[in-house]
């Protein structure tokens, strides 16, 4: 009768329930105020962006804004094409750099991920090996030596300075090459009986099959290329060649006075935005893909 | 010509050479450099280990600030936000998917926003005058009695990297072991309690973790590597490069400022490398622990 009990207990707060019950009321409880304590940042940038100026020099400062105003970002463009570079000059190097890089990140991420798992090759195994070392890796502390690659190949001041030293992503090699691992075999014994070649057999069955890790491979890309401040620092001296979120952080670099608080959050908010929007559209793929994520 | 590509190559060749190029030539590149005393101008001179005496020896910076500030960060950002995610993803398991779905953007969302960018925001929070958000409701409230330079302090700044970094440690790692709590077989539990198990910490250690182990590991990857490669932050909060009496210079900030401020490129080298062994050693102990209970 007690081990009864017990099991139904269980069954009351299983591991993902489709709807809502009383049971899960204390998890409610807990992760509704920790996430209000996680967004108040980004609440206060909001907040912070449209504030006017009388409201940014308030004593005792206030936390939320009560006459919102455009004013900031107005400021923003006003401060930018100040500087003798049009803000629509960055926001195109980023735009173009972002879209290209994301596109190759993809490309190249699952064009290896597939040979990886599954084509007969030597030295597979070892460059698997090798990938799985370098998601231990941390690239900034090969700066020096990524800085004389760069400049001794001739690619400073190039777009694909923005590019190429970023794109390698061992993580998002793992998770892809993972991804594929599920894919059964068959698939593709069937395709190579009807004369199909392996990049037929990648770009008609494979492609269609990974969507979601390529789209965590585009979100991870997309993150790392839009927010990078260090390819713009490092390997670009022409002003006109420098990224968006370069030149904002410049921005909130040297934002000490109040007035320049507000073009700072403004400018944090444009940086912001298109990683989240782009997140919420693609969470569902990411989330599966991440089911494969693990490390043995 | 697609009807022809068979050969692995046409598949390898993109990927490995950007691979080889910016990651393996570099590392391979800092461990050479890290022998020889280079200053970007002339051509690199062989000197054998003396940057490595010299580092251990008479760098009192890297010894007394860099290291012990790197080492208490990681370890305390590292395992907990490790935690956190942990925590975070089984109890987000445990409601409907509408509201999970939900919470899971909000938690994620800090690691999102473009870390330079927001240090700005930071630096309005724990500005040091009575206008700064934390002094101003600390006044308010009768906790201090003038402001409090947050920033410039010494005694506060490693602990304010340390919650800010926390705050954005909610990442891939957590998107990872959520998904893994998730797709854990229902039986396993109705089995484990007709077994048992009495309650949810039994269960938590007896069928979630191990259930969802190469998740936990690849989270706890992710986790090490994070915590070392947060460096900006510190220099960004205060503005300076070194922070003021070193109080917030990590391995990564000692990198830049010998390297790019010094041009001490070799010497710079080595210390590069020591972080390089210092995050694969520590990823590669926290795996086999994870991995072994078995």
């Amino acid at each position: 009768m007690k081990k009864k009990k017990k099991i139904n207990k269980f069954f009351g707060q299983k591991i993902n329930p489709e709807r809502f019950n009383k049971t899960q009321l204390p998890f409610f409880f807990i992760l509704v105020p920790f996430s209000v304590l996680m967004l108040l940042p980004i609440i206060f940038i909001v907040n912070q962006a449209f504030k006017p100026q009388s409201e940014l020099f308030a004593y005792p400062p206030r936390f939320f804004v009560s006459q919102p105003t455009f004013d900031n970002f107005v400021e923003l463009l006003r401060v930018i094409s100040a500087s003798g570079v049009p803000f629509s000059r960055y926001l195109f190097n980023s735009l173009v750099v972002t879209i290209i890089g994301v596109f190759l990140a993809i490309l190249f991420t699952s064009l290896a991920a597939y040979a990886l798992s599954k084509m007969k090759f030597k030295g597979k195994k070892l460059l698997f090996e090798l990938n799985t070392i370098a998601l231990m890796f941390v690239p900034i502390a090969v700066q020096i030596p990524r800085y004389i690659i760069v400049a001794q190949s001739g690619l400073i001041d190039s777009y694909a300075a923005h590019i190429l030293p970023v794109i390698t992503m061992p993580v998002a090699m793992f998770l892809v090459k993972q991804f594929v691992d599920q894919i059964p075999n068959d698939y593709i014994e069937a395709a190579k009986i009807d004369g199909a070649s392996e990049m037929q057999i990648f770009i008609h069955i494979i492609i269609p099959i990974i969507k979601p890790a390529l789209a965590t491979v585009g979100i991870l890309a997309f993150q790392m290329i839009w927010n990078d401040t260090s390819t713009s620092t490092l390997f670009i001296n022409d002003e006109s060649k420098r990224a968006l979120a370069f030149f904002l952080s410049t921005l909130t670099g040297s934002a000490n006075t109040v007035a320049g608080q507000g073009i700072a959050a403004a400018a944090s908010l444009i940086l912001f935005l298109p990683n989240l929007i782009l997140f919420i559209i693609l969470q569902r793929k990411v989330m599966s893909t991440m089911a494969y994520s693990g490390l043995k | 010509m697609i009807k022809r590509m068979n050969r692995p190559v046409w598949f390898l060749i993109p990927y490995w050479t950007l691979f080889f190029v910016f990651v393996v030539v570099p590392v391979l590149a800092a461990i050479v450099l890290s022998f020889t005393y280079f200053n970007s101008i002339q051509i690199p001179t062989f000197i054998g280990i003396k940057n490595y005496i010299q580092l251990i020896t008479t760098d009192v910076v890297f010894m007394q600030n860099v290291l012990p500030n790197t080492l208490k960060f990681a370890l305390i950002v590292g395992p907990v936000g490790y935690t956190l995610s942990f925590m975070l993803a089984w109890m987000l398991a445990h409601i409907p998917p509408r509201p999970r779905t939900i919470l899971a953007i909000i938690f994620y969302s800090p690691s999102l926003t473009a870390g330079v960018a927001m240090a700005a925001m930071w630096r309005v929070i724990f500005s040091g005058d009575a206008n700064g958000y934390l002094n101003a409701l600390l006044l308010n409230f009768n906790l201090i009695v003038e402001p409090i330079q947050w920033l410039q302090e010494p005694q506060y700044l490693l602990t304010i990297m340390i919650v800010v970094s926390l705050w954005s440690s909610i990442g891939v790692g957590f998107l990872a072991m959520l998904a893994g709590i998730l797709n854990i077989d229902k039986t396993l539990y109705e089995a484990a309690y007709i077994d048992g198990i009495r309650n949810r910490f039994q269960e938590i250690i007896y069928v979630t973790i191990p259930s969802m182990k190469p998740q936990m590991i690849f989270g706890a990857v992710m986790a090490v590597v994070g915590s070392f490669q947060a460096g900006y932050i510190g220099v960004a909060l205060s503005g300076t490069n070194p922070t003021p009496d070193n109080a917030g210079q990590l391995i990564v900030n000692h990198i830049e400022d010998f390297g790019f401020a010094r041009y001490m490129m070799g010497y710079a080298a080595s210390i590069s490398v020591v972080l390089l062994v210092l995050v694969y050693f520590i990823s590669k102990v926290t795996w086999s622990v994870l991995g072994e209970r078995d």
